[in-house]
């Protein structure tokens, strides 16, 4: 017990890293598909859990820091962990247990050599992540921010043989480092031309107010471009679709949360007295991306782009919650800002929890039925029924359904906004309610994209009639054990975090301590672990264990009354067909019928283009798709700008050494000319 | 004695600037060999004698490792690689050369130009012909621009290095040992290699002239 007491959480958690880097190395030596799915990720997956303990073992504790004799000469690797580290770090662990279970399971048919450097590219990506969270100078800190992106790019490319994959792949590198680029910029401005690039030199330096919103907005630019907040979300809906789905779940749940990481680590801690515009900025940000993703998830027909696409939802609700926690902080409301932040990182570990449930669901029936157009999906719930059930906890904590974790933080979220006026500005006393009633009409659309999601993949009938996707109904199978244990511990981890809010609370608190110096756990601890009370119990409180045991005794009591009423005079007989003579599975509702009156609505933002049969066609053919306007707004121009430079360009070119040799001379005589 | 040895230094570097502008309007690939070892003949003596009046002993291995290299390996690879290529009696023109040779001249008086604030400040007894030895190195480099075939520019590098040496020697009596050694190795593979690429390129355009190599381009 010695050796332990004198490791430090951090040399733990290092520890682990070093760990996960080894197991992607043996996976890849190894190359054998049984070895890898049975020892390699159920052993990353304790690894896992090591490093969420020691995370919570640190949470409170003071900050320890490392330095590695790493990289170059007088330029080591610094490492901290301090309260922020350490919850994304439990984040990571306490998330990441779960998903590798699941891989242990999904990736049973795959090819040796592939699934090899796949571990392989998995850990790697594990490991980066977690070093992420431990920079404590600029430089480890771009060094794993980009070898996360590469892990993951490789791993978003696993099935590189399909030109959609390689074409996401790419843009997603694409924007990764358009957004290094910022990041890199912005550890520049940050270090105040000291020379020094820790983060303990970048806490000490004077930044005037010009320089300090040029850091802010570099940084929110860079890290935006990896959490995908508008308009820098075009390579979400392409990635993770293309990814195999434990990737997707990991870059969804997990990777976002770098982002949100780096963007707290930067406004708050690096840099102090933050300026209230900056929160109107991430606040008026955060409301659009919400409200663009969860409208786009509504029209989606793909099961992954439509996930992909309520993930853009919750990371503009998570920045809406750190904006606001700006704008408050920079008022000195510490309660309040203490409120809002605690609801961002709230949200933020639910997101991990949740949409990995979710992305992992998908896979599961990807995987069953070979298929991921909601169109041909249907009634899985009576093949799947394990399934369906776990799923449905993800799908009613993402719909942010009470007494699971979703409406948790969207609660403390609304509350922060509710309990806002006074603050000494007009404009944000207006600014501040419409954002409140846009959150609100976000969440609310969360929930109807939610109830279409589970309702066209799990209830009602196959809709090809008796074949789901590529597989006949019959022939679907349920989840094995793995992914069932990996889907029960996210599941799990949505009820306890819903049920249980207060503990979590306690251990944010240590976060918001550190952050603006004020703390929720006081007030909340006031009326017992019951209730959740964020301000004062006379405002608002909530007590999810007492609705979730009366829903619970709810939904129980009518299941006896059915059973005892109804079943006993139970028959089965075909529906009144009065004026239905001919119904068929294919006469449900579709997912784009699902998403019609929304498309209707928001006419405005999408670009729709449809082909709608004559009344007269033969075969008549209907074939609606709806399009980013984003894109063409935003990327298609800089794409034909650089075309045009591009080709500009390559005029240079000839091909002829000659021309070759006279540009480098005349370069050479011209800077000659100039220095003389 | 040190004024002798000055003037003599002069007049070798008139010499090699002279060269450089036989060189450029030379057409014959034969003839351009001889030239080529001829000036490092010329850039070998005159080392020796900066060496013998500034006793700078390491100066010698210079001269003696220049001697060597460019006056007796390399013209010996060249030699034995055009009589392989059997193009011995190659002629080959791209500008015509009176226009060449008047590109030469407002080179060298930019040369000239450029160099007069450096040999203010430089101490050595070789000051006056750094102008020369930039003027040396910028010719080449022109040589190399107005030649299309293959082995003509192989010349007009090897003879840009030896413009670098003498500028080295004119300004600080040469660059360290290390380096020097370094650059005679590098400039022996670097011929070796380029002597291999001859015979790649002649096997794929059947030709060493440079031009076809624009079919190598993307479209």
């Amino acid at each position: 017990m010695t050796i332990f007491s004198t490791l430090l959480p951090i040399d733990t958690a290092l520890g682990v890293v070093v760990c996960w880097l080894l197991l992607g190395l043996t996976g890849l030596l190894l190359q054998n598909t049984a070895l890898i799915t049975r020892y390699i990720f159920p052993a990353g997956a304790l690894a896992a859990l090591l490093l969420a303990a020691a995370a919570l073992n640190n949470l409170g504790g003071d900050s320890n820091v490392a330095v590695l004799a790493l990289g170059l000469p007088d330029l080591p690797f610094h490492l901290r962990l301090d309260a922020l580290s350490a919850f994304f770090l439990l984040l990571l662990g306490a998330a990441s247990v779960g998903i590798s279970l699941y891989s242990a399971g999904y990736f049973r048919d795959m090819k040796g050599g592939a699934l090899g450097l796949l571990c392989f590219e998995y850990h790697i990506f594990l490991a980066s992540m977690a070093l992420v969270f431990m920079a404590d100078d600029a430089y480890l800190f771009m060094v794993a921010w980009e070898t996360m992106a590469l892990s993951s790019y490789f791993l978003v490319t696993t099935d590189h043989h399909v030109a959609q994959a390689r074409r996401a792949g790419f843009l997603y590198l694409l924007i990764a480092h358009v957004g290094a680029i910022a990041i890199l910029l912005s550890f520049g401005v940050m270090q105040g031309g000291q020379g020094d690039y820790t983060f303990a030199s970048m806490r000490d330096a004077q930044l005037n107010a010009f320089w300090a919103s040029v850091t802010f907005l570099l940084a929110l630019f860079g890290f935006g471009a990896k959490a995908g907040i508008l308009p820098l979300h075009a390579w979400l809906p392409e990635a993770h679709p293309a990814a195999p789905s434990p990737i997707s779940a990991m870059m969804s749940g997990i990777m976002l949360k770098t982002a949100i990481y780096g963007i707290l680590r930067v406004s708050f801690d690096l840099l102090d007295a933050p300026q209230w515009w900056w929160g109107a900025l991430a606040l008026t940000l955060g409301l659009l991306t919400a409200l663009y993703g969860v409208l786009f998830a509504a029209v989606q027909t793909d099961m992954k782009r439509l996930l992909a696409y309520s993930s853009i939802e919750n990371i503009g609700v998570i920045l809406t919650g750190i904006g606001l926690a700006i704008i408050f902080h920079s008022f000195q409301k510490e309660a309040l800002a203490a409120l809002a932040l605690t609801a961002a990182l709230y949200h933020s570990f639910n997101h991990a929890f949740m949409k990995g449930l979710l992305f992992l669901g998908t896979g599961s029936v990807l995987h069953a039925t070979g298929e991921r157009n909601l169109g041909r999906l249907g009634g899985l719930i009576h093949r799947m029924p394990k399934l369906a059930l776990l799923v449905l906890v993800g799908t009613l904590a993402l719909a942010g359904l009470p007494p699971l974790n979703g409406f948790v933080s969207e609660w403390l979220l609304l509350q922060a906004f509710l309990l806002s006026p006074g603050l000494p500005h007009s404009y944000l006393n207006m600014l501040i309610p419409i954002a409140a009633a846009a959150l609100a009409l976000a969440a609310a659309l969360a929930g109807y994209v939610m109830v279409k999601f589970y309702g066209v993949i799990f209830l009602g009938q196959p809709r090809g009639s008796d074949v789901v996707g590529q597989k006949p109904f019959d022939e679907v199978h349920d989840v094995g054990i793995w992914e069932r244990i990996g889907l029960t511990w996210l599941a799990l981890g949505c009820i306890l975090l819903g049920v249980f809010p207060v503990f979590f609370i306690l251990l944010i608190d240590f976060v918001s301590q550190m952050l603006v110096g004020h703390t929720l756990g006081v007030s909340a601890a006031q009326t017992g672990w019951l209730w959740l009370t964020p301000i004062q119990p006379e405002r608002a409180s909530y007590s999810p264990l007492i609705l979730f045991v009366i829903i619970i005794a709810g939904v129980l009591f009518t299941l006896y009354g059915v059973k005892k009423f109804y079943h006993a005079r139970l028959r089965r007989s075909p529906a009144w067909d009065c004026g239905y003579p001919e119904q068929t599975a294919r006469m449900q509702d579709t997912a784009e019928g699902f998403g019609q009156p929304i498309r209707q609505i928001f006419q405005l933002f999408f670009g729709i283009t449809r082909e709608v049969p004559g009344p007269f066609d033969k075969k008549p053919h209907y074939h609606g798709e709806t399009s980013d306007r984003l894109w063409e707004w935003c990327y298609l121009p800089i794409a034909r700008l650089t075309d045009k430079i591009s080709a500009l360009t390559g005029k240079l070119q000839h091909g002829r050494i000659h021309a070759y040799l006279l540009y480098s001379f005349v370069t050479l005589l011209a800077l000659l000319a100039f220095v003389r | 004695m040190l004024n002798f040895a000055g003037q003599l230094i002069n007049l070798f570097a008139a010499m090699l600037l002279l060269i450089s502008f036989a060189m450029l309007s030379q057409r014959r690939v034969l003839s351009l060999i001889n030239l080529f070892a001829l000036q490092g003949l010329v850039l070998a003596v005159s080392t020796m004698v900066v060496a013998y009046s500034s006793s700078q002993h390491h100066l010698y291995y210079s001269a003696g490792l220049t001697l060597l290299l460019k006056v007796l390996v390399l013209p010996w690879i060249l030699h034995r690689l055009i009589r392989k290529l059997n193009v011995k009696w190659d002629v080959e023109t791209m500008f015509n050369i009176p226009t060449t040779m008047l590109v030469g001249i407002v080179l060298v008086v930019f040369a000239f130009n450029l160099a007069a604030p450096i040999s203010q400040m430089a101490g050595t007894i070789t000051r006056g012909t750094l102008g020369i030895a930039m003027a040396c190195v910028l010719l080449s480099f022109l040589m190399m621009i107005t030649r299309s075939k293959a082995v003509p520019q192989v010349i007009g590098f090897l003879a840009m290095e030896n413009g670098l040496f003498f500028a080295a020697t004119s300004t600080s009596y040469g660059m360290p040992m290390v380096v020097e050694l370094g650059i005679a190795l590098d400039v022996l593979i670097g011929m070796f290699i380029l002597g291999i690429f001859f015979f790649q390129i002649r096997e794929t355009f059947d030709s060493l002239d440079l031009k076809h190599m624009e079919k190598l381009k993307e479209d």
